[in-house]
């Protein structure tokens, strides 16, 4: 249904070139839960900005690629195309629910604008399709709150305005970035399972991004792992915990205590720090913290390796003449265990 | 590998004791937000005790009240055996040394205008510890402890990254050679590959300048991990306190329940089809200034009885060295 080829976005500033997203690609299937992870200045919400034409902006520039939407490209429309896709086929979801509502306007109405926007219902059927949606989205009290102003609104409350501003046309398609992440544990819990309730529902397909594994785990099918720009593994969720084939997403799952963590144990951190982006590495952006890192690694981008069906990794690792390693030798341990 | 624990919990000191604490913010002439209210604990020399609770639940505000960065309403602060109010002149000075914090976000507890020298030597220079060469060499010897390169020493915090400021920040807690540290969600700015560093960074200072920590955290993973023993507050009360294990392996309190089911798990990638038991808690935390009767945890409560309503529950030990506030234990 999406697709993401080749996305290259570069931002101008006075330091030099940012080279934000790199050589982007991947696609979401309808009805498909995708999550996007990555640290702070991977790309991960430049690259969905992108993809919700939020990024032209005058110093940020698309100098590579193509997206497209059941197979038209978003990166040709006009506007004026733009803004029929923008809210009914696609719609975006922010991090912040506090900045990103208008204060001074009444929930119920700035949910009602999306639907004004993008439908010819009369004006009484848009207050009943607003309280359809307010209770759909699971807020108590529609009738009340639709009235209410944002500040009245708790933190988890608020996230679920906005998912419900997102549903007013029945999108195909929801971009949700870091939904979850200024809430707490409990609350969270809540909205992850709105976003699944949705999915199942109404076969509505889902970009999550977020950084926290654990949320991936839980409600994601497929995973894109960033870094520093570029997609340096792609994988269903099922593998990718078990069989990481990336040494950035084994150092990621490593790096994490889970409950079941042995005190004694120590944490196996990710040493160093990620690349500088005005001049990143020549071959692959991990190599300085790498532990496999192989003379060819630091002056050729390696290219995408399918290492199993589905399970894509950009390392040098998996190339054959890379030899038997770490990587490729567990997958030959695993095929032994299924026979 | 392996880390030995400082074998100290034997001797089953207290560092740290708090008596029915209580911190008020009044909000108008009658009413005021009970952002801790009536909390007893004691950390033990040596150890690490986690606080967790989610935001408003007045967990940093007893980190502050503790460090005396803000004035306690009510209530007993008792360190090492004396009450921290009643230490006078020079002996309030060795105090104020020997508890340190640690802060959040290091972009915005970090003086911009400062160079790294000033800011590691701000507790020197205010204990009077060391001058002029010394004063430096004290410097250069806690950068290198922390994990930081020496030579950086006239750099100003803006040429950092975001763990390399939390390790000044934690340069400057430890450059005066404290004794307890209260550590207030030091690693939640940071990036999940640079958390790990930090924490192990935190276990190899405590071992070598024999710290005892208060680690303030909402992260429950990350706390089971570095903790002894977990205290699990709610909208100002303390729930639970039990050793790190025992809370998550033979959880008592319905909150604590809750809040350990929705912790995401990477597990359940591996198995979708079993179904993970989450206990969805139901709304959102009560608004604190008008917290309900009895017990606060009752109008989300899947256990809620009668009794939750009128009656606020005590802390009593329900298991040996697991203490709980519920009404659902009352033997």
């Amino acid at each position: 249904m999406l697709e993401v080829n080749h996305l290259d976005v570069v931002f101008r500033t006075y330091g030099g070139e940012v080279k934000a997203v790199r050589d982007v690609s991947f696609h979401v299937d309808h009805g498909e839960i995708v999550a996007i992870v990555g640290e702070s200045g991977s790309g991960k919400s430049v690259t969905v900005k992108t993809i919700a034409g939020l990024m032209q902006s005058e110093n940020a520039e698309i100098r590579n690629g193509n997206v497209l939407l059941n197979g038209t490209d978003l990166l040709k429309m006009t506007e004026k195309e733009l803004r029929k896709v923008k809210g009914s086929t696609m719609t975006m979801v922010f991090q912040d629910s506090m900045t990103s509502l208008n204060p001074t306007m009444k929930v119920g109405k700035q949910i009602e604008e999306s639907i004004k926007e993008h439908t010819g219902l009369s004006k009484s059927e848009r207050k009943d399709k607003v309280i359809t949606i307010l209770k759909q989205v699971g807020i108590p009290n529609p009738e009340l709150r639709a009235e209410q102003y944002p500040h009245e609104f708790s933190g988890g409350m608020r996230q679920r305005v906005m998912i419900a501003i997102a549903l007013a046309c029945n999108p195909e398609l929801l971009i949700a970035d870091e939904p979850t992440t200024a809430l707490d544990v409990t609350i969270q819990a809540q909205i992850l399972d709105l976003l699944k309730g949705l999915q199942a529902n109404y076969n509505t397909s889902i970009i999550l991004i977020t950084h926290d594994l654990g949320v991936v785990a839980e409600t994601a099918k497929k995973v894109i792992v960033m870094y520093a720009g570029m997609v340096v593994e792609k994988a269903p969720v099922d593998q990718i915990f078990k069989h990481p084939g990336h040494p950035y997403t084994e150092g990621l799952i490593n790096s994490m205590p889970d409950v079941s963590t042995d005190k004694n144990e120590r944490l196996i951190p990710i040493e160093g720090s990620p690349p500088d982006l005005f001049s990143p590495p020549t071959g692959c952006p991990f190599v300085s913290r790498c532990k496999y890192a192989m003379e060819v690694c630091e002056h050729h981008i390696p290219p995408e390796f399918e290492v199993k069906y589905n399970h894509f990794s950009r390392c040098w690792l998996h190339d054959e003449r890379a030899g038997v390693n770490h990587f490729n030798a567990n997958k030959e341990g695993e095929e032994t265990d299924q026979k | 590998m392996q880390i030995k624990r400082v074998k100290k919990l034997t001797k089953n000191k207290k560092i740290l004791e708090v008596k029915n604490l209580k911190k008020y913010f009044p909000q108008n002439k009658t009413e005021s937000v009970k952002a801790v209210d009536d909390v007893s604990f004691h950390v033990l020399e040596g150890e690490t005790f986690g606080l967790v609770g989610e935001s408003g639940s007045g967990k940093s505000t007893l980190g502050k009240v503790i460090t005396g960065i803000i004035p306690a309403t009510e209530g007993e602060i008792i360190y090492n055996g004396q009450l921290l109010d009643s230490y006078k002149g020079n002996e309030k000075k060795r105090v104020n040394r020997e508890i340190q914090m640690i802060f959040q976000d290091p972009q915005s507890s970090l003086n911009p205008r400062m160079r790294i020298l000033d800011i590691i030597a701000e507790g020197i220079d205010a204990h009077k510890l060391a001058l002029g060469k010394k004063r430096k060499e004290a410097v250069y010897a806690t950068m290198q402890q922390v994990g930081l390169n020496p030579d950086f020493i006239k750099r100003y915090p803006r040429e950092f990254s975001g763990g390399q400021r939390q390790r000044i920040g934690i340069a400057r807690a430890i450059a005066v050679d404290p004794k307890f540290i209260v550590a207030d969600e030091p690693i939640s700015a940071l990036d999940v590959s640079i958390q790990a560093q930090v924490i192990n960074l935190f276990e190899d200072l405590k071992k070598e300048n024999e710290l005892t920590y208060l680690f303030i955290a909402h992260d429950l993973s990350m706390v089971k991990y570095i903790s002894d023993r977990v205290g699990v507050m709610y909208l100002g009360k303390i729930m639970e306190i039990a050793k790190s294990e025992d809370l998550f392996e033979n959880t008592l309190h319905p909150y604590t329940k809750a809040l350990i089911s929705a912790i995401p798990n990477i597990e359940s990638a591996n198995n979708p089809k079993k179904e993970n038991g989450r206990i969805l808690l139901e709304g959102d935390p009560p608004n604190p200034l008008h917290p309900p009767s009895g017990c606060r945890f009752r109008k989300r409560c899947p256990l809620a009885m009668d009794i939750c309503k009128e009656q606020v529950p005590q802390m009593r030990e329900a298991e040996k060295d697991h203490w709980v506030a519920c009404h659902l234990y009352n033997k």
